[in-house]
């Protein structure tokens, strides 16, 4: 276990970096995909598969689906990956670089300090465990949760209407399928937003 | 035969749990070469049930009654030219049909078969069955994107959009039946129907699993990412030969891990009268995958926003008030 902890921290790291370094979005997405299931591997050899399997179903797979969505319609293309090479200059890194090495050196000689053991080991995290902890003690802040959601919720459907009140004549609806705009992703967004916006 | 005899004789290496760790990766592989296999055969069953349901021949010529179909077909997929388009992303090109199959037939890990077999024991399986699906979602979206296709992108939007709204009460679907067996283990939730089958008391938590379930393979009625008449193909339309395959045998091992789940979560596994656990498995299983196909014959293609709006105003308050209502007889029955 502690090899496989080693291992997907490793990968955890090495995908990082290769979401900075690579210049093409969808790649700099997918290796964030990559580095998100290596941090569940690593709840995982922690002993606490709840919570990687949440890191799974959550973030790999709504949350990145989503990113890649986005950034797929976005049609960008090679001019995209050379502005982006541009910007990946070495003195671009230098002013990130510096504090982030602060922040790790502090990190390192907190890990050289502290008691590391307690570090690593952590009770089995059960889903019943996380269930009576977060409706017992933590009640107040999954309801407050609960209404940053709903607030979002109620500006996705807003948005969605917005683009309603603007193009009145053409029902809405038809949108999609009518592809008249070059950038069918763009036509498609408003009207998947507008019919759950109806709805709500 | 006498086995302790037999004891005597194995070499000193071999000690006991050296072989049960050997026979349950023999089980392992087993199961995955069964679930490829049957989904490979679904493929043939399927177009000769559409025949009979639609009422014409399938394909009866290659072999008695057709069943030397798949071997053709099969022949014929790993011969064709593996063509990759000059304009597509190479690299992602060639991982969406390997994400494809890997993410559905990791899934079967979690599925216990009968009270012996079955891969793995996880308190966490139904939950990995969701991550997998949540997976399972790149597949389409990449192989749409790398084609650089606007067929298959439109395709691959609609499936990522409607599989992530599906997902949602897929999940929601389900926790109706966590709450009564009151576990996420498969095998616990098998057991709890012991004596009933989750069908009756989450009858509408099996019916909104269903929908997404079919949903989330892209079975029929819910289709769109590949309606032939307004996309060709959808997001597989620039792949062919074996890359090909894999998507479509992906299709066909998601029909297999859907049926195989909604038998063990709601029609009680391997219980069963008189016969033995496997048969009962496999003769549930095997009438689930005929749903599959029945409702391909039968039903039309639905618009696509009206599935998407079919799965949010119809399917999501209906698994909210599955939830909701499970939740109360359960505190009522046994007041904490």
């Amino acid at each position: 276990m502690e090899l496989a902890f080693y291992l997907s921290a490793l990968m955890a790291v090495l995908a990082t970096l290769g979401v900075m370094t690579n210049p093409n979005p969808v790649h700099a997405v997918l290796y964030l995909v990559v580095s998100l299931l290596a941090v569940a591997l690593v709840f995982f050899a922690l002993g606490a598969p709840f919570a990687g399997a949440l890191e799974i179903i959550v973030y790999a797979g709504a949350i990145m689906v989503l990113f890649v969505f986005v950034v797929m319609m976005l049609n960008l293309g090679q001019a995209t990956v050379d502005q982006e090479r541009q910007w990946l200059q070495p003195r671009t890194w230098l002013g990130p670089s510096v504090l982030a090495t602060v922040l790790l050196l502090t990190l390192v000689s907190l890990l050289w300090r502290g008691d590391i053991q307690a570090v690593i080991e952590g009770g089995g995290l059960t889903a019943r465990g996380v269930g009576t902890l977060l409706y017992g003690p933590w009640l107040l802040l999954v309801e407050l949760g609960a209404l940053l959601l709903l607030a979002a919720l109620v500006t996705a459907s807003h948005v969605g209407r917005i683009g309603k009140v603007a193009a009145p004549s053409p029902a809405p609806r038809d949108l999609p399928t009518g592809a008249s705009t070059p950038a069918n992703g763009q036509a498609h967004q408003p009207s998947t937003n507008g019919v759950a916006g109806e709805d709500v | 035969m006498d086995w302790a005899m037999l004891d005597n004789l194995r070499p000193a290496w071999l000690n006991p749990t050296l072989l049960a760790t050997v026979i349950a990766m023999l089980e392992a592989v087993a199961i995955l070469l069964v679930a490829v296999l049957v989904s490979a055969v679904m493929t043939v069953v399927e177009r000769r049930m559409l025949g009979l349901w639609q009422d014409r021949y399938g394909p009866n010529r290659v072999g008695p009654f057709g069943s030397l179909q798949l071997i053709a077909d099969m022949l014929k997929i790993f011969f064709k030219e593996d063509w990759i388009p000059p304009f597509a992303d190479r690299t992602i090109f060639l991982l969406a049909p390997g994400i494809a199959m890997a993410s559905l037939l990791l899934s079967f890990v979690i599925i216990p078969i009968t009270p012996t077999l079955g891969v793995a024991d996880w308190n966490i399986g139904l939950l990995f069955f969701l991550a997998m699906g949540g997976i399972n979602v790149y597949s389409v979206l990449l192989g749409g994107w790398s084609s650089a296709n606007k067929y298959a992108l439109i395709g691959s939007m609609r499936s990522s959009a409607q599989t992530i709204s599906y997902e949602v009460f897929m999940g929601l679907s389900l926790m109706g039946v966590v709450a009564t067996a009151g576990s996420f283990n498969l095998r616990e939730i098998v057991e709890a129907q012991a004596g009933l089958w989750f069908v009756i008391p989450q009858f509408l938590g099996f019916c909104t699993f269903l929908i997404a379930g079919f949903a989330t393979t892209h079975r029929h009625p819910f289709d769109q990412p590949e309606a032939e008449q307004e996309l060709a193909d959808g997001y597989h339309i620039e792949y062919s030969s074996m890359k090909f395959g894999m998507f479509f045998i992906g299709e066909y091992v998601g029909m297999l891990l859907i049926s195989a789940l909604t038998v063990t979560l709601f029609f009680g596994g391997w219980h069963g009268p008189l016969l033995p656990p496997f048969v009962w498995f496999a003769l549930k299983t095997g009438v689930f995958l005929l749903l599959f196909i029945l409702a391909r014959a039968a039903l039309p293609r639905p618009r696509y926003d009206r599935v998407m709006t079919f799965g949010w105003i119809v399917c999501l308050p209906l698994t909210l008030l599955n939830l909701l209502v499970t939740g109360a007889i359960i505190l009522l029955a046994n007041p904490a």
